[in-house]
């Protein structure tokens, strides 16, 4: 007997309109119904009433979903699709049997390695000494893909526990270091606690805070994701704080479903619903009026974050950050809000995918004619910064709060 | 031929991954946005390009198999349907803007274009697609072509036909016609309009694969007001009044009670939830008339006891308006675990009589129907709400449509405004028309498919039923 693993009402809140297929990036790609969230959510329906069984042909077409959400803001009916994704993959772990390579790097590669900051800089520096030509050869495929992703110069660098502000004091906020972001862009850190110090910010970054969740979220082990919101929220709560920051999407947006994800849990449900409401995305708690116009003629784009534009529906607030720099040298690009193929951990479990919608964004891109391109995940960073690298553009990429310290004096 | 070498032959045609035969993924085919009948089609292929569609239509006409032509599967009607399998054949993948001739204002497309993205790639030069369907974001030039669809515009700028300029088809025996105007030539087109007679034929005359669409010059000027109402008659009385009074609006969409309060709690436009009806009415054209309209239109509202009128104050609220108003079926999801979409005319003087009727039919059933349409075009669309886990619910819902249609046609109106007939109407053809129309119809449709292959069993009286019709109960939908 099959268990109910997505909630019914939820699942019967699609009445099957197709207005989201457009808004799909892996439809957009391949035309197949099964890979549109219209159709996902039929698979995932039927699989619950059993008319269809979890086979490889099935798994393919639920494990090509990027999570990006993109549908849910073209839905009409108010779909909760990436919560339906979560249980849906959550329960297809636990009963579906992978291939020994797919577990090897689901269960190995990225789940013992990216939350943890300290072997992602043994692997990082191992991924230097690999990129010498001798040892190139002797690597699969994938992982000379995920090669390229990583940057040649991670700087490595956790923020100060605490950094006081300068300025004339409005308040104080906790920080999130994230694990990609901390060990690949340091120095993102360290430009986005400036802003927030600029604009009369105390900022604290506790030491007890861990991995948001959010790989495990997405890959349907939501047990493990409950244990590091646990241990964040108890970290944060000693502090009396006017907002929590982080400056990466995909954190984010797990970081403010902390609330929903320990709904269930008495002991929990309140306090993580509070640690939810605090969080704020960089560009939602700074504000433009101090940020001074560069003076230089370099044309720059914007790129949303799916994580960020999507869940969190923040889309207006970086570009009027970005504006209030760029002025009329600001340009938007086609396509902003479709997924680059990143998506967390994405473009290792589906390399293929990945780069069909990484060349659609870094044509995109191309178009624009932009000399900058601003996001504002260190996953799009990577992805989009590799793409217009073997696209031999020299467009650069640069996280927002980068852009704007760089940019902005 | 069975399935296995049939499946071998549309690989060796499109490709591995543009053919679907396993049973488990066939499964989202089984039906459009209407969901009361379902069948699986035999296979499913997504072409590239026109000559891959020409040798998989042929390879079915040897084969004497079915071919259901696909865009993204929005109809409301059933019209693609699999009644008896066959080969349905998916533009998703055929879906460019091939070119945009800003000058002579058209657009060459492939079918599988979506409606919305024609008009994104125009702003640019001040121009745009008028056909607004409330589904443009997602539903193909393709479909609207073969359901000649409307909008909310359309009461002004007109269907699909009055856009569609000429379009490459490939008929059932594999050959291919451009019918109307060609991407090089000139608007006017000597002999018969074939490319008028085949718009609206529901997939029925063969597989369009580009169209030449035409462009309109943006308005300079646009005044939208919002009427808030106490009943939908008074509404329906302010409709028939500014139609009387020589305007006409760009477009003039009611909404009634239960509607805003779903389209309230998705989109928190700030509708009233106590409102009886709210009138959208927009005017466009230069600014000076648009002006002038406008005051005529507030007093007409306020003679008939608007409570409140007001006109959007930018092109923010304008937009928000909108949105409200084409993802209103959808926020309907929200209040209902199903809906059954009906869509009928009536004339445009009988507005108020058929929502009193309407009104009647919810009591009767004991079912929820809200409405949301086209009130300048007497075109209606009940939403029939239900629930098809409980008993007999559907049935219920299905009678109450059909109770909403007997009456258009009593009233002189018509059973479908733009979703079309596909599977789900055929019973009211006989009641809309006489045997000799039928047959007309059919003599047309011979003329382009004499096997009557191309996406059989809709429309005409008589049709096979799917096996799966008033479906089980089961959660899904
Ligand atoms: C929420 C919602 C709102 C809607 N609002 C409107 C509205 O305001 N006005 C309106 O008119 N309709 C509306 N519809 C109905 C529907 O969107 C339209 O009929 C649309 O034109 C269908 O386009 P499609 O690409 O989805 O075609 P499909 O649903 O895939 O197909 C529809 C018909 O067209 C045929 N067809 C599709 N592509 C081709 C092709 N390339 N060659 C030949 N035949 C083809 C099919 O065989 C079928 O008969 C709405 C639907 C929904 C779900
Ligand atoms: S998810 Fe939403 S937009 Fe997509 S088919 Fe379902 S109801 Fe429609
Ligand atoms: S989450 Fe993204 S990829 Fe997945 S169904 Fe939704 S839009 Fe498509």
């Amino acid at each position: 007997m099959i268990q109910n693993f997505i909630s019914e009402e939820k699942s019967l809140a699609c009445v099957h309109c197709g207005l989201c297929l457009s808004a799909c990036p892996t439809y957009l790609e391949t035309g197949n119904e099964n890979d549109s969230p219209r159709g996902r959510i039929y698979l995932m329906r039927n699989i619950q009433t059993q008319r269809v069984t979890v086979d490889n042909t099935v798994m393919r077409h639920i494990d090509l979903c990027l999570g990006c959400r993109a549908c849910e803001n073209a839905c009409p009916s108010g779909v909760e699709y990436g919560h339906l994704l979560e249980h849906a993959r959550d329960y297809f772990e636990k009963t579906h049997n992978r291939s020994f390579s797919q577990t090897f790097l689901r269960r190995i590669a990225i789940e013992q390695v990216f939350p943890f900051p300290w072997r992602l800089k043994f692997v990082l520096f191992f991924s230097t000494i690999l990129r010498l030509p001798i040892f190139r050869w002797a690597l699969p495929q994938f992982a000379k893909e995920s090669l390229l992703l990583l940057p040649k110069e991670a700087i490595s660098k956790s923020p100060p526990e605490y950094s006081p502000s300068l300025e004339k004091n409005v308040g104080r906020v906790g920080f999130i270091e994230g694990c990609v972001m901390q060990v690949m862009f340091g120095a993102t850190h360290d430009n986005s606690i400036a802003l927030l110090n600029q604009q009369g910010w105390d900022v604290a970054s506790p030491k007890k805070q861990g991995c948001c969740g959010a790989l495990y979220a997405h890959s349907g082990q939501l047990d493990k994701a409950r244990e590091c919101a646990r241990n964040n929220i108890a970290a944060f709560e000693r502090e009396k704080l006017d907002a929590i920051i982080i400056n990466a999407a995909g954190c984010g947006s797990t970081l403010k479903e902390y609330g929903q994800l320990l709904g269930n849990d008495p002991a929990w449900s309140e306090r993580a619903a509070r640690f939810s409401a605090k969080v704020k995305d960089l560009s939602e708690w700074i504000t433009p009026e101090n940020l001074k116009p560069s003076n230089r003629e370099i044309i720059v784009t914007y790129q949303d974050a799916c994580h960020l534009a999507h869940p969190q529906g923040v889309t207006a607030e970086p570009r009027e950050l970005v504006k209030a720099v760029a002025g009329d040298n600001y340009i938007e690009l086609q396509e902003a809000d479709v997924c680059c193929g990143s998506a967390g951990s994405y473009n290792l479990t589906e390399p293929e995918m990945a780069k069909k919608l990484q060349n659609r964004k870094v044509r995109n891109l191309i178009d624009t004619g932009a000399e900058i391109v601003v996001t504002a995940n260190p996953g799009c960073l990577l992805q989009i910064q590799s793409g217009l690298k073997k696209a031999g553009s020299g467009m650069k990429i640069m996280h927002l709060a980068d852009y704007l310290i760089e940019y902005g004096e | 031929m069975n399935k296995e070498e049939l499946a071998n032959q549309l690989r060796s045609i499109c490709g591995a991954d543009a053919v679907i035969t396993d049973e488990q993924e066939l499964v989202v085919y089984e039906c459009d946005a209407y969901t009361l009948q379902k069948n699986h089609p035999t296979a499913v292929v997504l072409p590239q390009n026109t000559e891959e569609v020409v040798a998989v239509v042929r390879l079915c006409a040897e084969n004497d198999l079915p071919i259901i032509p696909r865009g993204a599967g929005t109809s409301l009607s059933g019209t693609v349907l699999a009644v008896e399998g066959g080969v349905m054949i998916a533009l998703t993948r055929m879906n460019r803007i091939l070119s945009l001739d800003t000058r002579n204002r058209r657009a060459l497309v492939e079918a599988g274009c979506v409606n919305s993205w024609i008009t994104q790639k125009a702003d640019n030069f001040g121009l745009f697609f008028a056909p607004d369907p409330s589904s443009q974001s997602a539903c193909t030039i393709g479909g609207n072509v073969a359901t000649n669809a409307g909008g909310p515009h359309t009461l002004k700028n007109g269907v699909t036909t009055n856009h569609i300029l000429g379009y490459e088809i490939v008929l059932p025996d594999g050959s291919i016609e451009w019918l109307g105007t060609t991407p090089e030539g000139g608007e006017e087109v000597d002999g018969f309009d074939l490319r008028g007679a085949t718009i609206g034929c529901e997939g029925m005359f063969g597989v369009i694969t580009r169209v030449l669409v035409r462009l309109t010059k943006k308005p300079t000027s646009f005044k939208t007001y919002l009427g808030v109402f106490d009943s939908v008659d008074a509404a329906s009385q302010t409709v028939s009044d500014i139609i009387a009074a020589g305007i006409i609006p760009a477009a003039l969409e009611m909404m009634d009670q239960l509607i805003i309060r779903a389209v309230e709690e998705a989109y928190h436009f700030g509708f009233p939830l106590d409102a009886g009806a709210i009138l959208i009415v927009e005017l466009d054209g230069l600014s000076g008339g648009v002006g002038d309209q406008g005051q005529i239109v507030e007093t007409i509202c306020k003679q008939n006891e608007a409570r409140e009128v007001r006109a959007a104050k930018d092109e923010e609220e304008r937009a928000a308006i909108w949105k409200c108003r084409k993802r209103a079926f959808g926020a309907v999801g929200r209040i209902s675990p199903n809906y059954l979409t009906q869509d009928g005319v009536v004339p445009r003087s009988k507005v108020p009589e058929i929502m009193r009727f309407i009104k009647a039919t919810s009591v009767k059933y004991n079912l929820r129907i809200p409405n949301v349409f086209h009130a300048g075009d007497g075109n209606i669309h009940p939403l029939i709400l239900f629930d098809e886990r409980k008993d007999g619910e559907v049935k219920q819902a299905l009678r109450a449509g059909e109770d909403i249609l007997n009456k258009c046609i009593e009233m002189g109106g018509s059973v479908s405004g733009e979703h079309g007939i596909g599977a789900e109407k055929i019973d009211f053809m006989e009641r809309q028309f006489s045997k000799d129309d039928l047959g007309a119809m059919q003599f047309l449709r011979i003329a382009f498919d004499p096997g009557k292959r191309c996406n059989p069993h809709k429309m005409f009286p008589g049709s096979k039923r799917c096996s799966d019709f008033a479906p089980r109960k089961q959660a899904a939908a």
